[in-house]
């Protein structure tokens, strides 16, 4: 903030307040609302992770990325296996997901990398459909084969402290996802993520301007399946079982749509994405079997209108004022 | 003045090689497109090279800056040798270019552009930009003070909040040569950097080059425009066909009749026609 600090502080105030109505109405929230509905928004909640964590290499580096999926499931897997059958607590396997995730990345992504746009697409796909059907078909007896792995336990903190109900889970996530949000718009304006930015718009220019373009897409898959690892440890501690039928290519399909209708690189454009994706179903309910119908005219309509997203994120609106104070330096 | 003290940087430091190419080679398939080129750019000067079209010029300088990787040869940067390192590594090592056809982050800012010119000089990683550590805010904090410097020296401060894509065709040379200057380099490879500009931008670009002599900085460029290289360069090397055909002083490669053939053709082959 200290970069900024003294220009459109109205501006400022203003998006502040909006922020904090926001999480009071998600606070209060559970309270006036049926268990159902806190549930729909528990999952919400879980696209909105997911969203997050693909919007790092899909917005923010353009890396089309079609196996999104997969970093999940090995997230959830992990927890699954490593809390069934070793009784190791949740909240320690909320890193050992990551990790698992982000290693998982790091060792698949590191011969693909260098492929470009459709290319990678087609590795990624494949890449997510490996994860699924090796999950399927059990190997060494420990994924459970098409039936998952059931009876994983609740996050804990030790016994006084037990995420067990909706209401719970629902904060659980949201604080999750809030976390997150913070951690990804510190990175939007390092460094990393200009260097992000910069391979997105010209790789060529990006490598001659001083980024190690490979050491940065990797670092996005890498983080981005950490991220998804996570919302997969939170997901199967909410069901309580695992199966891979969860983590099929329609999923990583409605991932790609979440950013796409958002807008790509922008954090704002992937909740309402992921608002689109998970509560657009719920409300069109009543339609039932048109409500796919009215969805896809719906991003047809929206990709001709708004082909940048609905909520593109703007750059240079700041009017960033000169920092350096010396007199004689205004010359632009 | 400024002519005065160019000619001083000049004779104080005319002895020390920046860049050498020795016996340079690029084989696209079954095209030579750069011949055992030898090239030498001494510090503190505009070396240029110039050439006609399909001559091999941008190929030198894609090879020099890890673009593209040698077929033989060597290229020597103040006497290391750069075979084998990536363009990110080679412009951390202190050469910096631009593109001919202009190549920005096109829906990044200005200012945005710049700053990711300093990408090689700043090292604070993930952890400490997620977690804002005060070493982070301050490291970016001098980024943007650079960049702000940067950009008044390229005169486009005032467009510090546009996106880079939205100004005008001369401004966005300008912000490209403003983003390889952020880099802090020793050597500044400019690939054509007058093409499309009109004759009074021309004038500035040149005044300006000229400017950046005083910074220790060495400019190496391609050139098409004549008057441009005439009236900058110190040192002049013409390649054509891939190979190198003359190098001097502006003034004797200007009247090489070597030189003269290779832009307007032979005399007797005009004649047969």
């Amino acid at each position: 903030m200290k970069l900024n600090n003294s220009t459109n502080n109205k501006k400022n105030i203003f998006t502040y307040w909006i922020i904090i109505l926001f999480i009071i109405i998600f606070l209060i929230f559970p309270f006036v609302i049926n268990a159902y509905w806190v549930d729909v928004f528990f999952f919400f909640g879980i696209y909105a992770l997911l969203g997050l964590s693909l919007n790092v290499v899909l917005g923010e580096v353009g890396l089309f990325d079609l196996g999104h999926m997969g970093f999940m499931a090995i997230g959830a897997y992990t927890t699954a296996i490593l809390n069934v059958n070793f009784g190791i607590p949740i909240i320690i396997l909320i890193p050992i997901s990551a990790i698992a995730a982000g290693a998982f990345a790091y060792l698949v992504c590191s011969p693909i990398i260098h492929l470009r746009g459709d290319y990678l697409c087609i590795v990624t796909i494949g890449m997510g459909e490996i994860i699924r059907l090796t999950l399927n078909n059990n190997p060494f007896g420990v994924t459970g084969g098409p039936n998952g792995v059931f009876g994983i336990d609740f996050p804990s903190l030790g016994n006084f402290f037990v995420i067990d109900n909706s209401a719970k889970f629902y904060y659980y996530i949201w604080i999750i996802v809030g976390l997150t949000i913070i951690g990804l718009v510190n990175l939007q304006h390092s460094r990393i993520g200009r260097a992000w930015n910069c391979i997105r718009e010209d790789e060529v220019a990006a490598e001659s301007t001083g980024i190690d373009v490979r050491f940065y897409k990797l670092l996005a898959f890498v983080l981005g399946a950490a991220l998804a690892g996570v919302a997969g440890n939170v997901y199967a501690t909410k069901l309580m079982m695992v199966s891979p039928e969860s983590f099929n290519f329609m999923e990583s399909c409605m991932l790609f749509c979440i950013v796409l209708i958002g807008g790509m690189g922008s954090i704002p454009g992937v909740l309402i994405g992921a608002a689109a994706i998970s509560l657009f179903p719920e409300f069109f309910r009543t339609f039932a079997q048109y409500r796919m119908l009215i969805f896809g005219v719906a991003m047809v309509v929206m990709m001709v209108f708004r082909p940048g997203g609905i909520w593109p994120r703007k750059r240079g609106a700041l009017q960033l004022k000169s920092i350096l104070t010396k007199a004689g330096t205004e010359n632009g | 003045m400024a002519k005065d003290k160019n000619i001083d940087v000049k004779s104080n430091k005319k002895d020390k090689v920046v860049l050498e190419t020795i016996k340079l080679t690029k084989i696209f398939g079954g095209l030579t497109a750069v011949n055992k080129i030898d090239l030498k750019v001494n510090k503190g000067q505009i070396s240029s090279l110039i050439g006609p079209n399909g001559a091999g010029k941008t190929t030198v300088f894609n090879v020099v800056t890890g673009i593209y990787k040698a077929d033989g040869g060597k290229v020597l940067f103040n006497g290391e040798d750069l075979a084998g390192k990536k363009p990110h590594q080679i412009i951390k090592k202190g050469i910096a270019r631009t593109f001919q056809n202009i190549r920005l982050f096109s829906n990044m800012t200005c200012l945005e552009n710049v700053m990711a010119g300093q990408h090689c000089r700043t090292n604070k990683g993930t952890w400490s930009a997620v977690l804002q550590t005060s070493g982070q805010k301050r490291e970016e904090l001098e980024i943007r003070k650079h960049a702000e410097n940067r950009l008044k020296q390229v005169g486009l401060w005032k467009f510090r909040d546009e996106l880079s894509k939205n100004i005008a065709y001369g401004n966005q040379r300008m912000l490209e040569i403003g983003r390889a200057l952020a880099s802090n380099p020793d050597l500044l490879i400019l690939d054509e950097p007058s093409s499309g500009l009109n004759d009074k931008e021309s004038e500035d670009l040149i005044v300006f080059l000229k400017s950046l002599l005083k910074e220790d900085l060495t400019i190496l460029l391609i050139e098409h425009d004549m008057n441009v290289v005439m009236g900058i360069s110190h040192w002049v090397t013409v390649m054509d066909e891939g190979k190198k055909i003359a190098e001097g002083l502006p003034e004797d490669v200007y009247s090489n009749p070597q030189v003269i053939e290779a832009y307007l053709g032979k005399e007797d082959e005009e004649e047969e026609y």
